[in-house]
């Protein structure tokens, strides 16, 4: 497909030479090191928000208040929600589009490595902000602990303590480096392809980001300034959101949401993405319908954008305002179901073989598509008027979230793993992990379904005797699942330290350019650009 | 629990699509689907919500049954081999178009469906005359004001060992709805957000300080029907049941003639200029107390630090200054302990609030309770102050300017 120059590995050492030590990853201002900070850090803060997860559910194993008293669980829902948005996956996707994007467009770098650096090490102290914000209500006169979830809903948000405000000052600087990784990603994709990459030549995934990235700049905003007037009511006098000084407690959950529905697309697309390269590379032939799944990406994104207030219908907007963002977010099928379509014709006569990505790919295809299915339930209003803020919506938007962004991550790190690290990871084991978090995941959710049906409020600590069975089942597979987790960091462990060692084009079928360059990567790569015929 | 519907059937592994007729036995405690429905609007929320899970449910079947086809037969274990050019093939050139054309056929059978039920139930009818109930949230506990009876309805629930087997579905005082009639609510908060959510009546409206939005229903069947608080409130989220006693209009009109004489003989007892003895005003003040501080301050006194104060004079309270600093500026807070400050400073605070914080206003409550619970909290749990507070003192304290304590 295409024919790929590359000079000058032994050459341009003596140039730039190889930082070593703390300096190497401090000072960092190689996109693989980085891509590496990003991911050792998603998969911290995963394992921080997987315990919180595990202890909502050793709670809610059975009626009656056991470990946690209500503050502190409604603390853990929060942090759990913000954990694993900003901490794990938006940081383990901007890691693979770091690692991933110069090779897949044959630039030697990102274009502003130095940015590149700053919003890294913004991140990790938006991290230690956050764990700041958990710890201080438990030290004497640290107040009381965030208890509001993750939406942060005002007048409930102006009775917390400082934790609050420490979150507040969280969601500001995760807000400056995620925007900053995103210009960083969008001029890297617009300026520095390799000669004879058109932007539709261009890698499905880079396209993924270059929307997403888009996406992140429009949306972090109205967050920024949603929380900053938020920070004025608390201790400025002001009373953008408190009815009684002429404020609108309602202002807060729109600009809540303008940002936190595309925010979902923003944890979606990257993974899709990738699931855009897997699929190709096990099923031997190439993607089908490249052109309509940039397109329908394109589209996500930008309905994406205009439909948010459907996470308030219960507020009483007018008929008018209601109809409007149900045909809306019901149109989002539309998109979804092309891109979906996509994935199963290029699965569609081809050879697949069924190595770990693959698996997880196909899983992603079948529950990432029931989730679309109680998606369009969700959107249509009489349905939600019983749905909302019920487990039904518990249950479908981790099924949207862990397939849709979760699961893509973990098949991303088991595709490139063996390019990142040069040698290929234990098979069997990846086999063992893939179908433990299987079962562990669907037992713990599909249940919540029937109780949400059945009429249990999402983050309540405690819940009436007729919701104990699903209960009980949900928590014993968030356990199975919760557990099932740590093969995956010893699974990596196990790679980087040794292993069968993998060529340069590690599967048999995968084309682009990152599978012409050694595994590992030299620490610098195209310097001299490859051109596409 | 009654399970509802055929529902049941299908959702037990897609039973239904098999064509399998037999109900599989199910735990009595289990329950899959909506509760059975109690008004006409509900009736149509579960059609509809039928309808869509019974399309998508289809849609789903058949894209698993392609997946699976091709996982099975389209694999290199089997000799199978790529087809290389398919994404150039007739099919891949119309498909962007095609599979397009037919969501939207899917999804706007959907919407228009939705939107014929949405239109009977998003507006509230204006031509005839309704029960009207106004329906206010607060931290924890709701309040139903029936506004042509003139009639305030407080409803908390019910501590678990009255509530059995209705545990935090369980309330002191329902909300008696009569059957047949056209009732409208109208949703407010006192405080944070709140929502009203009955699923039997298929009702769900978010309560916010501000705003009054508004609903409706008619209760076709008589029953009792349990829902909750629907948006996280705070600390007791999980304690804000909402339950209904639908009864015929005739047993509607006694409970509230009933309800009035009630409220009628508490108000004259309150008013009577009569001294009360310190052991009646203890033995009320603990019922008062209990239904309504205790949610917060707790059954002993001793709060929920640092969220809630404790009410016991020497138990430390490790909080923020946000809430230290009120207290100790009406002398109830001193070298990171409660103290207990003056009678008239402690029936300002419950009278008129602490304004910023979790500590509402309690002048609804007459000045028996007030005189009643102040009492109670100033001899209980070992504070034994010996002070004894009548009527009168508390309806000067309503009289006495707020900014007063807080000097």
């Amino acid at each position: 497909m295409s024919t790929v120059t590359i000079h000058g590995h032994e050459v341009h050492d003596h140039s730039h030479a190889t930082p070593t030590g703390w300096r190497r990853w401090l000072l960092s201002t190689n996109h693989k090191d980085i891509g590496t900070l990003y991911m050792i850090f998603a998969l911290l803060m995963l394992f921080t928000g997987g315990l919180m997860a595990m202890l909502v559910r050793a709670e809610l194993f059975m009626p009656g208040i056991q470990f946690l008293q209500p503050d502190l669980y409604n603390n853990m829902v929060t942090n759990h929600a913000l954990i694993m948005v900003f901490g794990a996956v938006m940081p383990a996707a901007a890691g693979m589009a770091n690692w991933m994007i110069p090779l897949m467009i044959g630039a030697p770098d990102m274009a502003l490595p130095r940015l590149n650096n700053l919003s890294f090490w913004m991140l990790a102290a938006g991290g230690l902000l956050l764990i700041c914000s958990i710890v201080v209500p438990f030290l004497p006169g640290g107040g009381t602990p965030v208890n509001t979830g993750w939406t942060l809903y005002p007048p409930l948000s102006l009775q917390v303590g400082m934790s609050m405000d420490l979150l507040i000052f969280t969601i500001h600087i995760l807000g400056i480096s995620s925007i900053l990784a995103s210009i960083n990603i969008i001029v890297t994709l617009f300026n520095t392809r390799a000669p004879g990459m058109t932007l539709m030549k261009m890698p499905i995934f880079c396209w993924a980001w270059m929307v997403t990235a888009f996406l992140l700049i429009l949306i972090m905003p109205a967050l920024a300034s949603g929380v900053t007037m938020l920070l004025f009511d608390r201790h400025f006098g002001t009373s953008f959101f408190n009815a009684a000084g002429g404020g609108d407690p309602v202002l807060f959950q729109h600009l809540f949401w303008f940002f936190g529905h595309p925010e979902v697309y923003v944890l979606l697309l990257p993974s899709m993405g990738i699931v855009a390269h897997i699929v190709p590379t096990f099923s031997r032939k190439p993607l089908f319908g490249y052109t309509s799944t940039v397109g329908a990406m394109i589209s996500i994104g930008a309905i994406g954008m205009l439909v948010w207030a459907h996470h308030q219908y219960t507020i009483g907007m007018s008929l008018a305002a209601v109809t409007y963002f149900m045909i809306g977010t019901i149109l989002i099928s539309i998109p979804v179901g092309l891109m979906i379509l996509n994935f199963i014709a290029t699965m569609w006569r081809g050879a697949m073989s069924f190595e770990t990505p693959m698996l997880f790919a196909i899983a992603i295809i079948l529950l990432f598509t029931f989730a679309g299915m109680t998606g369009v339930m969700l959107a249509v209003i009489p349905g939600d008027i019983q749905y909302h803020d019920s487990y039904f919506v518990v249950a479908h938007f981790h099924y949207a979230l862990i397939p849709g962004a979760l699961f893509g991550l973990y098949a991303g790190v088991f595709f490139w793993l063996p390019k990142w690290t040069g040698h290929m990871y234990d098979e069997k084991l990846g086999k063992i992990f893939f179908w433990l978090t299987m079962i562990g995941f669907n037992l713990t959710f599909f249940p919540q379904h029937f109780l949400g049906l059945a009429g249990m409020p999402r983050r309540i600590v405690d819940y009436n005797l007729v919701f104990t069975e699903f209960n009980a089942i949900s928590s014993i597979g968030a356990f199975i699942f919760g557990l099932s987790q740590i093969l995956l960091p010893i699974i990596i462990i196990k790679t980087i330290r040794g292993g069968r060692k993998a060529g340069d084009k590690v599967w048999e079928a995968a084309e682009g350019l990152e599978w012409t360059l050694p595994s590992p990567p030299p620490f610098h790569t195209f310097s001299d650009p490859p051109v596409i015929k | 629990m009654r399970v509802w519907g055929n529902w049941r059937h299908a959702r037990r592994g897609g039973l239904l699509c098999l064509g399998s007729a037999f109900a599989v036995p199910v735990g009595a405690e289990m329950q899959f689907n909506f509760p059975a429905p109690a008004s006409p609007a509900a009736r149509d929320i579960y059609d509809i919500h039928m309808l869509t899970m019974g399309i998508t449910f289809v849609l789903l079947m058949i894209i698993y049954a392609i997946v699976c086809y091709s996982l099975f037969v389209h694999r290199k274990s089997r000799g199978a081999t790529p087809d290389r050019t398919f994404h150039l093939s007739k099919f891949a050139r119309w498909s962007w178009l095609m599979v397009p054309i037919l969501v939207l056929g899917v999804d706007l059978t959907i919407a228009g469906s939705a939107e014929n039920v949405l239109h009977q139930i998003w507006q509230v009818p204006k031509d005839e005359d309704m029960l009207e109930v106004k329906v206010v949230g607060h931290q924890w506990w709701w309040e139903f004001e029936y506004l042509d009876q003139k009639l305030n309805i407080e409803s908390r629930a019910l501590p678990p060992a009255k509530a059995g087997d209705h545990y935090l579905r369980e309330v002191d005082n329902r909300l008696v709805l009569p059957t047949g009639t056209r009732i409208r609510f109208l949703h407010t908060s006192a405080d944070v957000n709140h929502a009203f959510w009955i699923p039997e009546l298929g009702m769900k409206k978010d309560a916010i300080a501000g705003y009054v939005t508004e609903t409706w229903t008619v209760l076709d069947r008589e029953g009792v029907f349990r829902g909750q608080c629907a948006e996280l409130c705070g600390t007791w989220h999980a304690k804000m049941p909402v339950v209904v006693e639908a009864v015929s209009p005739e047993k509607f009109g006694a409970w509230v003639e009933d309800q009035r004489k009630v409220a009628a003989a508490a108000a004259a007892e309150a008013a009577s200029d009569k001294v009360w003895s310190k052991e009646d005003l203890m033995e009320r003040g603990r019922d008062a107390y209990n239904k309504n501080c205790a949610a917060c301050h707790q059954l002993d006194g001793k709060g929920l630090p640092p969220a809630f104060p404790p009410l016991i004079a020497g138990q430390p309270f490790p909080a923020g200054a946000d809430l230290t600093k009120p207290l100790a500026d009406r002398g109830f807070f001193a070298d990171g302990k409660i103290v207990l400050g003056t009678v008239d400073h402690h029936l300002d605070i419950i009278v008129h609030g602490i304004p910023g914080t979790a500590m509402q206003a309690w002048a609804q409550l007459n000045n028996l309770d007030i005189a009643a619970i102040t009492t109670y909290e100033r001899n209980a749990w070992g504070n034994d102050t010996g002070d004894v507070v009548q009527p009168a003192d508390v309806e000067k304290a309503r009289a006495a300017s707020h900014t007063a304590a807080a000097q």
